[in-house]
């Protein structure tokens, strides 16, 4: 199971540095899925046996995740009419160069510190690197919806470090989680749509009115 | 099962006042809101003579400093719950249906918080808060509430995010440590096992984080936005109740580093945070034009105050607690009193609003008063607990602490006073009478401003024997 686990956590990788790269909406959102599948699979794969926890979470979090956000943001990006501009402040390959580094820091990091035999070697790395990149799309890109998309990743590198410790977070509290993820990211939708009604732009530089 | 009534009735409320598309009865919701914090505030107080409860396998429970926490909330929310019955009959965009029931889920979401012994379920509760708060700083569903809810809902995410983080670093450093995972009693009976490079990384992420939600500077920069947009009465029980919950989470880890000994690692921390929160807080309230942004400047000062005086220890941590109650039933105090002003004179700007004791006689001398209250002058309990903190500074050696301090404290006075002062005092723009103000906005702000002079000249013996627990617990001692 060793090496799924790995092959999955490499293509959350990929999918982290493909936000990073494309310049259209659709294909963040798309790379989010996919990251979301992904990390719907690894509780399985990094499992030594399948028990109920197990198969529920990784049925929620592929819902969660994999399906109901996605085409939550699709639905948000159909009705405000938009197609192309991811509009970075930073250019697409000096955010892939900041990726990389991010994935290098967190495995400079990750080997430093003392981490608990049960976890497959490369999730606490690959976590790190998410939470990073995460944060990376979310502070140099201008559109509020893929400020949204950075914060997902920022959640699923989260959901991705919780992964060591699934047998001391009992299952109601992943649910909790998982629930709280959910309304925060559809709270946001609806205050992105609202933003396009009221400005005919998702560009959250708009939103410049308050300050001292 | 009194605990889990306190949560459960709340959140029924919410879903019955959310759900039932009935968009003309605002009168029957605001009586369910009115019912529901009567009985959450009637079983709270059941709480103060037979404590001790626990539920759901000790994931609740009602410790001296949750149980502070819960008193304060409830207590505001009771008061912000009567002055609903008068703003809601002054301003009701779409019938109150999304504001009455996103109220009552802020109660029921606070309320686990404070009752949490298990930090992964006081984190769900805390980031319950965000968006149970979220629909109330849209009240007014225009371009300016639009930007501070857009703000407040990515800034408070993301830090809300980062302190899940830290919640697993902590359930690491747990690991192969007996007790159950992440509840708060085996954490502080087996701390001294927990692994020290993953509790600092835990200490560190929860602290940033949830200093995001309590705004402590530099992560304040929702603050002054939100609570200037949001209706007055939202921002009070966002800056009285809810800052309040985040800095038990805040409390709560300091507690478990304490204990772990880890004090000459947290407590430089808190103080530089502290600090830095104090003097933001001047800068800003200096020159500040706008009353509600003044008191989102003035919660900023008084968060950096109470992770100050966590950070001094000794009989900083009671000055802390004490404060803590203090400086939440002030604000709330004072919101009401701006939402007086605003719902009078259309703006909380202070420009071209003078005379306000003469056209508005009520709320004119309640923010007066309210302007001594917060700042830290005597009577008021205020001055009591910023006067304890001082003490714990210049008590433990740190004495250019207790001088930047000082000098912060005052200067944050003159820049409150030249404001308020200026919109209090001075000639009316019209010659219209004084406004007879109605009684339910008046309740609500006289009798949190009877509390807070009561807790200055007079601490109850119950609640003094709570203060001093909560302090011990969190690594100092009552005077």
């Amino acid at each position: 199971m060793q090496t799924t686990a790995e092959l999955l956590l490499l293509l959350v990788v990929l999918t982290d540095l493909a936000v990073l790269g494309s310049s259209r909406l659709r294909t963040c959102i798309r790379a989010v899925a996919a990251q979301g599948l992904l990390l719907g699979l690894l509780p399985v794969a990094l499992a030594s046996r399948y028990t109920v926890h197990v198969v529920a979470l990784s049925a929620g979090t592929v819902v969660v995740k994999a399906v109901v956000l996605p085409l939550f943001l699709l639905w948000a990006i159909r009705e405000a009419a938009v197609r192309r501009e991811v509009e970075p402040l930073v250019g697409y390959i000096a955010s892939l160069l900041l990726g990389a580094a991010a994935v290098a820091a967190g495995f400079a990091i990750a080997t430093r510190l003392p981490v608990p035999d049960v976890a497959e070697p490369v999730l606490v790395p690959v976590a790190l690197a998410t939470v990073m990149i995460g944060l990376i799309v979310l502070t140099t890109r201008r559109k509020a919806l893929t400020q949204v998309v950075g914060y997902l990743m920022l959640e699923n590198g989260i959901y991705l470090f919780g992964l060591t410790q699934t047998e001391s977070v009992p299952f109601l509290l992943e649910v909790g989680v998982l629930l709280d993820i959910f309304a925060g990211v559809f709270i946001m939708g609806i205050v992105v749509f609202h933003i396009n009604r009221e400005f005919d732009s998702l560009d959250s530089s708009h939103l410049t009115e308050l300050r001292d | 099962m009194r605990l889990i009534v306190l949560w459960l009735v709340p959140a029924i409320a919410a879903l019955a006042t959310g759900l039932v598309p009935s968009p003309r009865v605002t009168r029957w919701r605001v009586a369910v809101l009115v019912g529901a914090a009567a009985l959450h505030l009637g079983v709270t107080v059941s709480l103060w003579s037979s404590p001790g409860e626990s539920a759901l396998n000790g994931w609740l429970g009602d410790d001296p400093l949750g149980l502070l926490v819960l008193t304060l909330v409830s207590t505001l929310f009771f008061v912000a719950a009567t002055y609903t019955v008068g703003y809601l009959r002054r301003a009701t965009p779409r019938g109150g249906r999304v504001f009455v029931s996103g109220l009552l889920g802020f109660l029921a979401a606070t309320t686990l918080v404070a009752l949490s012994q298990h930090l992964a379920l006081l984190w769900v509760g805390l980031e319950a808060t965000t968006f149970t708060v979220a629909p109330l700083i849209f009240h007014r569903h225009d371009r300016r509430s639009l930007e501070a809810v857009w703000k407040y809902l990515v800034i408070s995410s993301v830090g809300i995010a980062l302190a899940l983080l830290g919640i697993f670093f902590l359930a690491t450093a747990q690991h192969g440590v007996p007790g159950n995972p992440l509840i708060l009693g085996d954490l502080l009976a087996h701390a001294g096992e927990l692994q020290p490079m993953w509790l600092r990384a835990a200490f560190l992420f929860l602290l940033v984080g949830f200093g995001t939600k309590m705004g402590l500077a530099p992560m304040h920069t929702w603050k002054p936005d939100t609570y200037g947009e949001a209706p007055a009465l939202v921002g009070g029980l966002m800056a009285g109740g809810l800052t309040s919950c985040a800095f038990l989470g805040v409390a709560r880890i300091t507690e478990v580093t304490m204990r772990a000994g880890l004090g000459p690692f947290v407590q430089p921390l808190l103080i530089a945070f502290g600090l830095v929160s104090l003097a933001t807080a001047a800068v800003f309230i200096l020159g500040q034009g706008d009353l509600k942004r003044l008191l989102a400047y003035s919660s900023v000062e008084h968060m950096g105050l109470l992770v100050l005086g966590l950070g001094l220890g000794g009989v900083g941590a009671y000055g802390t607690v004490l404060h803590l109650i203090n400086n939440g039933l002030a604000k709330g105090w004072l919101f009401l009193v701006a939402g007086n002003v605003v719902l009078a004179t259309g703006t909380s700007a202070a420009s071209g609003t003078r005379g306000l004791i003469r056209t508005l006689p009520a709320s004119g001398i309640l923010l007066v008063m309210g302007l001594f209250a917060v700042t830290g002058s005597p009577p008021f309990g205020p001055f009591l607990s910023e006067f304890t903190i001082l003490r714990a500074a210049v008590g433990g050696g740190h004495v250019w602490v207790a001088a930047i301090m000082l000098f912060l404290l005052a200067a944050i006075f003159v820049g409150m006073a030249v404001l308020v002062l200026g919109m209090a005092l001075g000639e009316p723009a019209t010659d219209a009478p004084a406004e007879r103000e109605s009684a339910w906005l008046l309740a609500g702000p006289i009798a949190l401003a009877g509390l807070v002079l009561l807790l200055g000249l007079y601490i109850p013996a119950p609640l003094q024997r709570a203060l001093a627990h909560a302090a011990t617990a969190l690594g100092g001692g009552a005077p």
